[in-house]
């Protein structure tokens, strides 16, 4: 039955190569509902997609958005409390609508191929990448053979999927691989069916960005060289531009925008899409400016934080054997009064451990830190509750860093409490609101709690929060990286604007040059625990001295068609 | 610039917290055992606190002529040896027992949080002492362990309620240090140092009251074998004497009249059961609660 359907597929393409009368993969009107208690809500509300041979199509939207149950409904890989209540599902022009979970599995594999999202959790650990090849191999072949026809195809496939060196992956366990190599495995596996169809759920979203370069870069090259459909879900629009045909923008399980990439980006009809391309990092060319008006030129401040000579060694200790991680190496850092200090680097790169000791939660092995002329080097106890009205820190999880107990007024009086100021509940109070509205949040928000917050402005709080001392210095981990692309831009507005009224100086990590370019002054390149290279923005970004600085950059996605 | 600051308002949430009050009460609706335990667990408190409103008879005093009288309309659950009225007793009783009962639970629960959040968040040499004295303690069995107690201390209900508290202080301990080493690893723990609060009020305002939920849960069971415990204790002879009416010393009373008159013995055995198994169900439901 199936193996008739992808015959009569893949026979309709040997006789007409033109455009085909089929799409790969059509999608009508596709509505998935999800139980919530006795009731069902949409989380896809008749949403239409089509894939032709040889096309790469980019689903893009926020968090929420309904991309990966739409994908999900299309693969028939519904969770159990979910359904699809209307519209239709065709691969090749076969409908597969309402297909039982057998006759899909046919259909998955041998038609239409899977990446999933984190690579570090799709693999199975305790067998080898060979044998999960073999098994995709074995599961998907049309008629039964040996073993060593299985081998040869699983090397090849995984040959395909680009890792050169097939025989000795082909022995290696995941967790002897890198994430990039996990990816591609994955790709084996999702090729080894000879799919005509690819869907990838986010396939580089936890990904260091030169690695999601080069596996995209293949996905592309997968897609010309096999004329391969593929259907790539991303909540990246610079993903999406770069690499696609056509753009489906989807938002609260309704697809809002579509059409080619130069149409999306030049007209786009869509005030939702027009905003998620504003708020694109990549599509900005400068730093971002106050909404109060144009900053002064980057005031020439007095360093209020200098980091001398900071190295960190971590003891690894398993089993068989000692070894030592260094995880910073004489790192040094200055920060001018009123600026921005980006560090950068991808995951490794030793930027948390550096913004770590900064604040005081980790203990450098060697090297000095000084908060204005003060040294803080090894602080402890009552001097180092001292150091934090000074310096305060923000995490990058806003879904983790709040008390689930507290509501958001106990939140932010918190530090007030702490040290004891403005004993007068009033005064706290008007103190508490003068807070929200800095976050531009306004006093309704006082008593909820943290589950009743979005994340952006469970992000808010915590800023709000670290205000709260009035500190001159605040250290941002990655502040901005689990937030949705609209929400991030409009708390990296806030941080400017909070900046230019207060005179505040930032350390802020980011893995993201994007964002690096929407509000820094400096920045410094980490790779390996050590700095690559630091200056002003404007200088690292028109004439990168390091290699490594080039390739960081070129990786931005987007980025080509920025600026 | 182009972008604006734009929060979101967020009503439907609220609107949906305020609905998932009126929806507990229908979950109990739905659950007649449920609704069941919690008044057969009310009843049992009512008795323990007013007594002489649940019946007319007196626990002590008999009547010589209606000695092995079997339940009727007067005497719901028969009566004694001495002709005194069952029923009573187990009213009365009940007082005695649950009064023990949590005093024990609520001895278990304080020490034991209080150890466990030591070792938790202490760590190091103190933890790997506190624990091993710990699993010294749970190795023992609670009730051999209650029995070693009471001898020590003497007989009497308030020590009784001491020893079972004792006893069980070894599964509040683990419990509770478990869960404070998982709060401790948490983000909001290390923020709240980042802002500047001291340790204590780390403690104090963050650890402990996230720690305390699965704890929590754990006494409400802890109360239905806390009821058992001291019954059982009772029955052995090691609480309160004879005239007082306690059920485990009821159950123990009509023992030897099993054949003859069983009822001495079933009917405050049967009400001890009912009690035992309602508070095991009502933990249940905390726990479910506690878990969605």
């Amino acid at each position: 039955m199936t193996h008739s359907l992808i015959d009569t597929a893949r026979a309709r393409e040997d006789v007409d190569p033109d455009p085909p009368a089929e799409p790969l993969l059509q999608i009508d009107d596709l509505v998935v509902e999800y139980r919530t208690g006795r009731e069902w809500t949409a989380a896809v509300r008749g949403v239409s997609v089509t894939v032709h041979p040889g096309e790469l199509v980019s689903l893009v939207g926020e968090s929420g958005s309904g991309k990966t149950t739409l994908i999900q409904g299309a693969l028939g890989l519904l969770p159990d409390a979910a359904r699809v209540a209307g519209g239709a599902i065709a691969y090749s022009g076969v409908d597969v609508t309402g297909w039982n979970d057998r006759r899909m599995a046919l259909v998955r594999g041998n038609y239409v191929g899977f990446i999933p999202q984190d690579p570090n959790t799709s693999l199975n650990p305790v067998k080898k990448i060979g044998q999960q090849v073999i098994e995709a191999v074995r599961f998907n072949e049309q008629e039964s053979s040996d073993a060593a026809a299985h081998r040869s195809a699983a090397l090849e496939s995984l040959r395909t999927a680009g890792l050169q060196d097939a025989e000795r992956v082909f022995q290696q366990y995941p967790h002897e691989l890198s994430g990039g190599m996990k990816q591609r495995a994955l790709i084996a596996i999702a090729l080894a069916g000879r799919p005509s169809i690819l869907v990838a759920d986010e396939p580089t979203s936890a990904l260091d960005v030169t690695v999601q370069k080069v596996i995209l870069d293949h996905l592309v090259r997968l897609r010309s060289e096999l004329g391969l459909g593929i259907l790539l879900v991303t909540h990246d629009l610079g993903v999406a531009i770069d690499r696609s045909d056509r753009i489906l923008v989807l938002q609260d399980g309704e697809l809002v925008e579509e059409g080619p990439v130069d149409r999306v980006l030049e007209h786009a009809s869509d005030p939702y899409t027009r905003r998620l391309l504003e708020a694109a990092p990549a599509r900005h060319a400068g730093r971002l400016e106050p909404t109060t008006g144009r900053r002064d030129a980057a005031p020439a401040g007095t360093p209020v934080l200098r980091a001398g000579g900071l190295s960190k060694t971590y003891q690894l200790r398993s089993r068989t054997q000692r070894s030592e991680l260094r995880a910073l190496d004489a790192a040094d850092l200055v920060l001018r009064k009123g600026t921005t200090h980006a560090i950068v680097g991808e995951s490794g790169a030793g930027k948390s451990t550096l913004a770590s000791i900064l604040v005081g939660f980790t203990q450098a092995d060697a090297g000095t830190v000084h908060v204005g002329d003060r040294e803080v080097t090894g602080l402890k106890g009552r001097q180092l509750r001292d150091l934090r009205r000074d310096l305060q820190f923000v995490f990058q999880n806003p879904f983790t860093s709040l008390d689930p107990r507290f509501t958001v007024s106990r939140l932010i009086a918190e530090p007030l409490q702490a040290f004891g100021l403005l004993k007068d509940k009033a005064a706290r109070a008007s103190r508490v609101s003068e807070l929200l509205h800095a976050v531009a949040l306004d006093d309704s928000f006082a008593g909820r709690l943290p589950r009743q917050l979005s994340g952006g402005q469970r992000q808010r709080v915590a800023i709000a929060r670290a205000l709260a001392l009035n500190p001159e210095i605040l250290v941002l981990d990655e502040a901005v990286s689990a937030l949705d692309v609209s929400v991030q831009a409009q708390i990296l507005q806030l941080l400017v604007d909070l900046q230019a009224e207060l005179g505040l100086s930032y350390v802020f990590v980011t893995h993201d040059l994007g964002v690096v370019r929407l509000i820094a002054d400096d920045v410094t390149v980490m790779r390996d625990g050590a700095v690559v290279e630091t200056g002003p923005v404007d200088g690292i970004f028109s004439a990168p001295a390091h290699g490594y600085t080039r390739e960081l950059l070129a990786a931005i996605p987007g980025a080509g068609h920025g600026a | 610039m182009a972008f604006v600051l734009n929060p979101r308002p967020s009503a439907p949430r609220v609107e949906l917290i305020a609905r998932s009050g009126t929806r507990r009460l229908g979950d109990l609706v739905r659950q007649p055992v449920l609704l069941f335990s919690w008044i057969i667990v009310l009843l049992a408190i009512g008795w323990a606190v007013a007594p002489s409103l649940f019946t007319s008879h007196s626990p002590y005093a008999g009547d010589p002529d209606a000695s092995f009288a079997a339940p009727s309309l007067d005497h719901w659950f028969g009566t004694d040896r001495l002709g005194r009225d069952l029923f009573a007793r187990s009213v009365y009783g009940a007082g005695t027992t649950l009064t023990a009962t949590l005093l024990a639970v609520l001895i278990a629960f304080g020490l034991g949080t209080l150890v466990g959040l030591t070792a938790g968040f202490v760590r190091g040499v103190v933890d790997t002492v506190i624990m091993r004295v710990v699993d010294v303690f749970l190795a023992i069995p609670s009730l051999l362990l209650a029995m070693v107690i009471v001898s020590v201390l003497g007989y009497s209900t308030n020590n009784i309620a001491l020893a079972v508290g004792i006893s069980s202080i070894a599964a509040f301990a683990r419990v509770m240090r478990a869960e404070v080493l998982s709060v401790v690893s948490r983000d909001y723990v290390r923020a709240a140092y980042g802002l500047g609060v001291s340790r204590i009020g780390v403690v104090l305002k963050h650890v402990v009251p996230n720690s305390l939920t699965s704890v929590v849960a754990l006494a409400a069971l802890e109360v239905g074998t806390a009821i058992l415990a001291v019954a059982g204790l009772g029955f052995l002879g090691y609480g309160a004497p004879p005239p007082e009416p306690e059920w485990g010393l009821l159950v123990a009373e009509g023992r030897d009249f099993v054949a003859s008159a069983p009822w001495t013995s079933l009917m405050p055995g049967a009400a001890l059961a009912l009690v035992v198994l309602s508070t095991h169900r009502i933990s249940v439901s905390l726990r479910k609660d506690h878990a969605r």
